[in-house]
């Protein structure tokens, strides 16, 4: 086996340090991701820094009425915690529908951030994959790509973000709070992502040498009328071929306030902007849902085995908005 | 969830519900599979498989690699010790991957191009890795179709079996279904993998291995390596899933080749992803159904081709054609498998080979029958019900397959059905049911049993035979005790070892029916003799047993396992989610000897068939001519949030004619599972199905079906 470092820090400088002073250095928190890549040779790095020790388990109310949750908070914890199942049912939701009891018991919510795509081109070191070996090229496109991109890929790769929870967090505005040896940064979730482009090995825009340290979630009153709902190809313990992250804020038969976020269907997950632009002061219909979603929708690329995805992200959109309308009118 | 009416109180009687004997041992983790056993000296091999699908292998480039931490040798076609492939073993003419490392062609992406030993698992497998294999690199060709250029008959029995004008009487056929059914590269997915450790000692061959047949095993190691039978022993005490993929495999002879090299003991343990490649898996199939009938449903023509794929080097033929010969009545019936050699690894026997897929593809077809004479699904099978073997002519042993969809149909409320589809609501849910017909051949195979009296009052069996998980060496406990009538408790079964003799494999469902009669055959004269009193001497007294002739003195019937399927689903059209809410298999499976074990097989068949419905299916990339996403992850097979009620029961089924009356039940279990979840989903949305798996995708695209044609 490739040999590499192992250090468990038990203090935010420390691990800043170490991170700072190796490039090859990655953080291990629940390891339910990074491991099994580790095993199979798709992740190699030279360095591992333990970070479930840190001071960052807690999930803490903000000034503002948000929620700070730290880096090393497990998924479980987040999910069952009573001010994000009261105030963001969306995110406890989503994040019940990923894994099983005992992954969400180890998974941490900075390691959720940083999983890597399930394409099964670039778990497979036999193959090429412009992910994990730049320049290698991106046979899914070719090949077998039933659970590929339709929003933001490129002709470089078409492999879509495996997170659950991180759809909700994009329909929540998110902030993800980190340090750096340069000290601390933030950025909002839209901006954590960067775009496939010619360069799918570069996923998030985190500096170098970066330690994630909180998901940051602003007040939104929207989303205690909120809902995650995902599509997979068995009951449980299956990635989303496609998902649905909504809140919706009906008054007097109009939409006041919408979230929209979408998952399985691009390289990181999807908050559909236009979707929500459509929605916002129109009327809560099934019409003007599935109007919304043809919005979203249009800029839809599809290859010959994934174009089922815009029909059921469609279908997905006017059935979760639909529910939540029927819920507000209660 | 599971239930069964017929389990009753754990005793220690034949027919009644007794534990796994050894089932404190597996689930302490005290039992020990052929990866755990320990042994002085072990080193540990580790496959490097190819990466390209057809070609030759131009170097190993092995020098860097022998100077690595622990390495002990890199076994390749330059210097493996050579063995003999010619020969012909217990199935044929072995799969020439048997002759491992003896040559540079390679035939498909996986095929084994080095072992690298090492001290530890983890250096051979850093070595492995870091071993640089050059090909020179050809076409390859991976694309199945039915109608692919290269298909042809196979010669062989069973290949093609006619009976009566198939074109006259579909000509005259009021009622014609003629329908095109495919299902996918299928997997065994074994939960433990395949794993062997070979020694020398005192010049004899000994090898722990996890198989279906450790006498089997021997024999062919003995030929491949020019060896005495009697200097190779192989035992295979406990067995994690083999399901058809645990015969002779390349583990087993690397092993042997690695430990004769290095003279000392050598394990090899395969990985999940190379188990894709070197243990076989069901061939994706494509067939073709005409059904012919009159007004009222009698079958005039029953036309059922079946196409599979093979490798290059070896024919296996996936036979889904044969699946209706015993079932149906027809004046004419037709059923051809046909076959096509690609540069993929050799497919293999896999639950209920043939009958599996077949089943889907005729039983679908039958359902569609059923819905063009406005009939009753299981009234149009009554219809067809055969007093004879409707193509070999021959009696029935036993035959209730109408008495399983009575009780089914009672106890699944079947008489309550409305036949229309898609007219069932429950919120997003669309809600449908579906039957289906199972049925599996009897099969018997000779074995030879020892049965010792030991002086401390208790019983020892020494058999060859393997439990693949089935409960076996449970059931072999309970006839033997009922032979010599004495308590389960007072015998010991002793399995998995090819000294104790020739027996029947583990497959073809015929483990129990086989091993049960040389057992009960010795067990019977044992208590024999001890009635005449006397002593029991410090060694014991022993009795064997052949049934080799009693085997080959057998009349000719047509034997088999009968069964109805049913199932009830869920579909969201909206999405493409199916889900299984209900299913019930009742069976007529002869007699039955131990109840808690067997609702496990057949619920676990069930199981099978529902995940060969929904889930399964191994995707291949043309390009490369791989899989892609060959491990548990990409490889979908039901979890148990997929996994609703699931009941298994049976129906008297005997056969007074037979000296055995056990049928076996390792098979028939899956055998129509898969075609009850595709005909309720048509009962619950009005789309036939007749693609495998029914996934959401499919179900989305499939729309609303077309006026008078559902196709999907």
């Amino acid at each position: 086996m490739k040999e590499f470092g192992y250090e468990r820090v038990f203090d935010v400088p420390a691990a800043v340090a170490l991170l700072d002073a190796d490039p090859d250095a990655r953080c291990l928190g629940g390891g339910t991701n990074l491991v099994d890549l580790m095993k199979t040779g798709v992740e190699r790095p030279a360095r591992l820094v333990d970070v479930r020790e840190l001071p960052l388990g807690e999930i803490e109310l903000t000034p503002d009425g948000g929620l700070r949750i730290g880096a090393t908070v497990t998924n479980s914890d987040l999910a069952a915690h009573p001010d994000v199942r009261r105030r963001y049912p969306m995110l406890a939701q989503a994040v019940l529908a990923g894994a099983s009891g005992q992954l969400r018991n180890m998974a941490t919510v900075g390691g959720n951030l940083l999983q890597r795509t399930r394409c099964g081109y670039f778990t497979d070191l036999a193959k090429p994959c412009n992910k994990r070996t730049p320049g290698s090229g991106c046979p899914a496109i070719e090949g077998e790509h039933h659970n590929a991109a339709i929003l933001g890929a490129s002709a470089h790769c078409v492999a879509v973000h495996p997170s659950d929870m991180g759809v909700a967090l994009a329909a929540l505005d998110a902030v993800v709070a980190y340090e750096t040896a340069d000290g601390p940064g933030e950025l909002a979730l839209a901006e954590f992502y960067v775009p496939v482009g010619e360069t799918p090995h570069v996923e998030t825009a985190l500096p170098p040498g970066a330690l994630i340290t909180a998901v940051i979630l602003p007040p939104a009153p929207v989303a205690a009328l909120s809902r995650y709902r995902k599509v997979r190809e068995r009951a449980s313990y299956a990635f989303a071929i496609g998902s649905v992250a909504a809140a919706l804020d009906v008054r007097d038969g109009a939409v006041h306030e919408v979230r929209l976020a979408f998952g399985a269907v691009a390289s990181r997950p999807w908050r559909a902007r236009e979707a929500e632009r459509v929605l916002t002061g129109g009327p809560a219909t099934a019409e003007a849902f599935a109007a919304a979603a043809d919005a979203e929708l249009a800029a839809a690329e599809t290859l010959p085995h994934n174009g089922y995805k815009v029909t059921l992200m469609r279908n997905l959109v006017v059935a979760v908005l639909t529910e939540l309308a029927e819920e507000a009118a209660r | 969830m599971s239930t069964t009416t017929t389990a009753g109180p754990v005793t220690g009687t034949v027919g009644a519900s007794y534990t796994r004997v050894e089932g404190l041992e597996k689930v302490t983790g005290a039992a020990r599979y052929a990866g755990d056993v320990p042994a002085a000296e072990l080193a540990h091999g580790w496959l490097v498989l190819s990466t390209v699908a057809r070609g030759r292998i131009r170097s190993v480039e092995s020098d860097p690699v022998r100077g690595m931490p622990g390495v002990l040798a890199v076994l390749h076609h330059g210097n493996a010790p050579r063995v003999d492939g010619n020969y012909i073993g217990m199935l044929g003419r072995p799969d020439p991957i048997v002759e491992v490392f003896q040559h540079d062609r390679v035939p498909f992406v996986g095929w084994p191009v080095a072992l690298v030993v090492a001290e530890t698992t983890e250096q051979a497998r850093e070595a492995a890795e870091a071993l640089v294999v050059r090909y020179d690199e050809e076409p390859h060709d991976v694309a199945f179709s039915a109608g692919h250029a290269g298909i042809y008959t196979p010669d062989g029995d069973g290949m093609l079996v006619e009976k009566g004008d198939l074109a006259a009487e579909l000509a005259a056929s009021v009622h014609v279904v003629d329908a095109e059914y495919t299902t996918p590269e299928e997997h065994h997915g074994t939960m433990e993998p395949h794993a062997a450790m070979a020694r020398w000692d005192g010049g004899r061959l000994e090898v722990v291995d996890s198989n279906q047949g450790s006498m089997w095993v021997a024999q062919e190691l003995a030929k491949l390596f020019s060896l005495d039978p009697a200097s190779v022993r192989v035992r295979s005490e406990h067995i994690g899933g083999a399901f058809g993929s645990k015969g002779v495999r390349v583990h087993q002879i690397l092993a042997v080749m690695a430990a004769t090299v290095l003279d000392r003991p050598v394990r090899v343990v395969m990985t999940r992803r190379q188990m894709f490649s070197l243990v076989g898996y069901r061939s994706p199939t494509a067939q073709r159904v005409r059904l012919g009938a009159d007004a009222d449903g009698r079958l005039r023509a029953l036309d059922h081709q079946a196409h599979s794929l093979t490798s290059t080097v070896h024919e296996f033929v996936e036979a889904s054609a044969g699946f209706g010969r015993p079932m149906y009545a027809a004046d004419a019936h037709r059923s051809v498998n046909r076959v096509v050699r690609l540069d993929v690894p050799t497919p293999t026997f896999m639950r209920a080979p043939g009958e599996a897929p077949g089943s889907f593809a005729l039983e679908s077809a039958l359902d569609e029958l059923a819905e063009r004479c406005g009939m009753d699904p299981i009234a149009l099978r009554a219809r067809n019900e055969p007093d004879v073997g409707p193509v070999s002519g021959l009696p029935f042993g036993s035959r209730n397959l109408l008495a399983c969809f009575d009780e089914g149909a009672r106890r699944f409320g079947w008489a309550d059905r409305d036949p229309r589809p898609g007219v069932r609501r429950e919120g997003r849910w669309l809600l449908g049911t579906g039957t289906a017909a199972a049925t599996f051949p009897v099969i018997v195979a000779p074995s030879t049993a020892a049965v010792t009296a030991e002086a401390d009052g208790t019983f020892t069996v020494r058999i060859g035979a393997s439990d693949v998980g089935t409960g076996a060496r449970t059931a072999l406990t309970l006839l033997a005790a009922e032979a010599l009538d004495v308590a389960g408790e007072r015998v010991h079964v002793r399995i998995g070892d090819s000294d104790f003799g020739p027996a029947a494999i583990s497959g073809g469902s015929m483990g129990t029916r086989s091993w049960g009669w040389a057992v009960t055959a010795a067990g019977r004269d044992l208590r024999e003799q001890l009635a005449l009193g006397g002593d029991i001497p410090p060694q014991g007294i022993t009795v064997r047993s052949d049934t080799s002739a009693a085997v080959g003195s057998l009349t000719q019937k047509e034997r088999h396992s009968f069964g109805a399927q049913f199932a009830e689903v869920a579909v969201d059209v909206t999405t493409g989610e199916v889900r299984v809410r209900r299913m019930l298999g009742v069976f007529a499976a002869g007699r039955i000897v131990n109840p808690l074990t067997a609702r496990s097989q057949f619920v676990g068949g069930m199981i099978w068939g529902l995940s060969m419905a929904l889930h399964e299916e191994a995707i291949r990339d043309q390009a490369t001519g791989g899989h892609v996403g060959a491990d548990l992850a990409g490889y979908h097979f039901a979890a148990n949030a997929d996994v609703p009620l699931i009941e298994a029961d049976w129906v008297d089924d005997p056969d007074a004619d037979d000296p055995v009356g056990i049928k076996g039940i390792g098979e028939i279990g899956i055998v129509g599972a898969a075609a009850a979840v595709a005909n309720a989903v048509w009962h619950a949305t009005g789309v036939r199905h007749r693609h495998l798996p029914i996934r959401p995708d499919r179900v989305l695209s499939a729309g609303a079906p077309a006026e008078g044609d559902g196709d999907a």
